[in-house]
């Protein structure tokens, strides 16, 4: 009785946090790893090029030099928060995976307000980088924490109206049903069911797209936002006081986030698992594979965006969020659900 | 049994968290603690089978607020030592104000105990668990039956959002700003006059 209904599922759910964590983790080291390599080629260098063929081990050497440093903790800061940020900011960025479906049916908890967990969990992130540069007890870190505090708060406004136009065409808050609201659309209406790739919410919803894109950036503090660390201002923003495993807590985390972001999108607009072409070869793959190359392609862009895009100006960011992003998602919010009720494709 | 003792857990810690608001001595700290009570608070709605409002709590209370909070208390630069001195001299006003508010939650909850039937007259009667979700039951509710007092709800912050732009808008004269539009309506006629220098002379 106890066995079957505490024990068991318990270990189930753990096994598959598991497995899910070592996989995410790989991958967070090979994309960080691509990040390198890419920012280096847009700049004719070569990148990362000497740990492993092609430095492809870089990562993990990365890892050890961490974890092998002595980490310091400055005098006069305050030493519980200044350990407890870090590691609120890698624990919440593995937190959200629980929630992502990478293939149909392979989610750790299949909770019915899925994206709304994610939505919490990235509204909270924010709380590591305040914590950590209030701890810190140094002049950087703090200006640095409080800006990410109002950069944070600011884009999270614009996503959370992006969702809603999402949530409004899927009729669902559960991710693997928004997916699957993306299995028929426009290529049906047009007489081409095989053109699945026209059925996904970044057609019907482009400026969306574009604009959960660029506030993705923007909420995971990365060029042209990365105000947070600004280095020819604030040395490396809240991060100046720390090092070795502490740093790399921080560094995981962020990373960790950018790329749930880019599940996020995948999931969002662009059909989760499902594949672009309904024709073989293209269906024969599996959905965790289409998945994971979706993911990738918007990380590229993200890379892509971080090589190419000089930094933003503070006054220009919080005139984007506010001024721009917020008037035109909120009209789209409007409209959708204006042409959703009048055309009656409501779900 | 787990239930219950999720629910103890998460109780427990919302008060000794709640209590550690008002006794910690760090102004900062008292915010942290006070987000923990947030979070563990909405574990509680989560065990009630209220996933959705437990969401919103930690998006809008934890997200949201408590960093202004943060933000706030941070930036304040207060001797503590020297606001803790009055606190006798308060001790009676607060304790009037929580004896009435303990009153209240009293009043509220025996309601419940005392006459039955006043649950049937508040709680609207939804379609059950297996028909709709949580999120539609509170949709339906609120935008049908209590759509004026969510309307009302939304004006009262509208003019409390008003009122702190008027209290803290100064318009000050000698200040640049950028103008976007007339930037990028700029040419190279409007901007560039080529003069025609003679040598040895200048302008």
């Amino acid at each position: 009785m106890i066995w079957s209904d505490y024990i068991w599922p318990v270990v189930v759910i753990a096994a598959q946090s598991v497995l899910l964590l070592v996989v995410l983790l790989v991958l967070v080291a090979y994309l960080l790893y691509a990040d390198r390599k890419i920012w280096a080629a847009v700049q004719i260098r070569r990148g990362p090029n000497v740990v492993g063929p092609f430095g492809l081990f870089q990562s993990f050497a990365d890892l050890l030099k961490f974890v092998l440093k002595e980490p310091v903790i400055p005098s006069g800061a305050s030493k519980s928060l200044f350990l407890l940020a870090p590691l609120v900011t890698c624990t919440l960025a593995l937190l959200a995976w629980v929630v992502v479906p990478v293939a149909d049916g392979w989610v750790v908890a299949d909770i019915n307000v899925g994206i709304l967990f994610i939505f919490a969990i990235s509204s909270l992130m924010v709380y590591g980088i305040i914590i950590g540069g209030w701890a810190s007890n140094s002049k950087y870190p703090f200006l640095s924490a409080l800006r990410s505090a109002a950069q944070m708060v600011s884009y999270e406004v614009s996503i959370g109206f992006v969702i809603i136009t999402v949530l409004l065409c899927a009729g669902s808050l559960n991710l693997s049903a928004i997916v699957l609201s993306q299995s028929d659309g426009l290529a049906d209406m047009i007489g081409l069911p095989w053109l699945t790739f026209l059925n996904w919410y970044w057609l019907p919803l482009f400026p969306m797209f574009v604009i959960f894109f660029i506030s993705a950036l923007a909420e995971t503090n990365r060029p042209p936002f990365d105000l947070v660390e600004a280095e020819s201002e604030l040395v490396a923003g809240f991060m100046v006081e720390y090092g070795s495993t502490p740093y790399m807590m921080f560094m995981l985390g962020e990373y960790v986030a950018i790329v749930t972001m880019c599940a996020l999108t995948t999931i969002l607009f662009m059909g989760g698992w499902l594949p672009p072409l309904d024709i073989p070869p293209f269906n024969w793959i599996p959905g965790v594979i289409w998945f994971t190359a979706k993911t990738c392609l918007v990380f590229f862009f993200i890379a892509m965006a971080k090589a190419m895009v000089p930094r933003y100006r503070y006054d220009q960011l919080m005139r984007l969020g506010w001024k721009v992003f917020l008037p035109i998602s909120l009209a789209m919010v409007v409209i959708v659900a204006g042409v959703l009720q009048v055309t009656g494709w409501a779900a | 049994m787990i239930q219950a003792f999720f629910f103890y857990l998460f109780a427990a810690i919302t008060i000794a968290s709640a209590v550690m608001v008002i006794s910690a001595r760090n102004p900062v700290h008292s915010v942290l603690f006070l987000i923990l009570a947030f979070v563990n608070a909405a574990g509680l709605f989560m065990l009630a089978g209220a996933e959705f409002l437990a969401l919103i709590l930690i998006v809008v209370y934890v997200g949201a607020v408590a960093v202004l909070f943060l933000f706030v208390v941070m930036m304040l630069d207060v001797d503590f030592t020297e606001l803790r001195q009055g606190f006798l001299q308060y001790l009676p006003v607060g304790m009037l104000v929580g004896v009435i508010f303990l009153a209240e939650l009293i009043a509220v909850v025996g309601a419940w105990v005392i006459a039955p039937t006043v649950v049937g007259s508040t709680a609207s009667p939804i379609p059950d668990m297996d028909q709709v979700s949580n999120i539609e039951a509170i949709g339906r509710l609120l935008y049908t039956r209590y759509v004026f007092f969510f309307q009302a709800a939304g004006m009262v912050l509208l003019v409390a959002m008003i009122g702190a732009i008027v209290l803290t808008l100064r318009h000050k004269a000698n200040v640049k700003r950028q103008n976007i539009a007339v930037q990028v309506a700029r040419t190279r006629v409007t901007s560039i006059e080529v003069r025609h220098v003679e040598p040895g002379k200048g302008l």
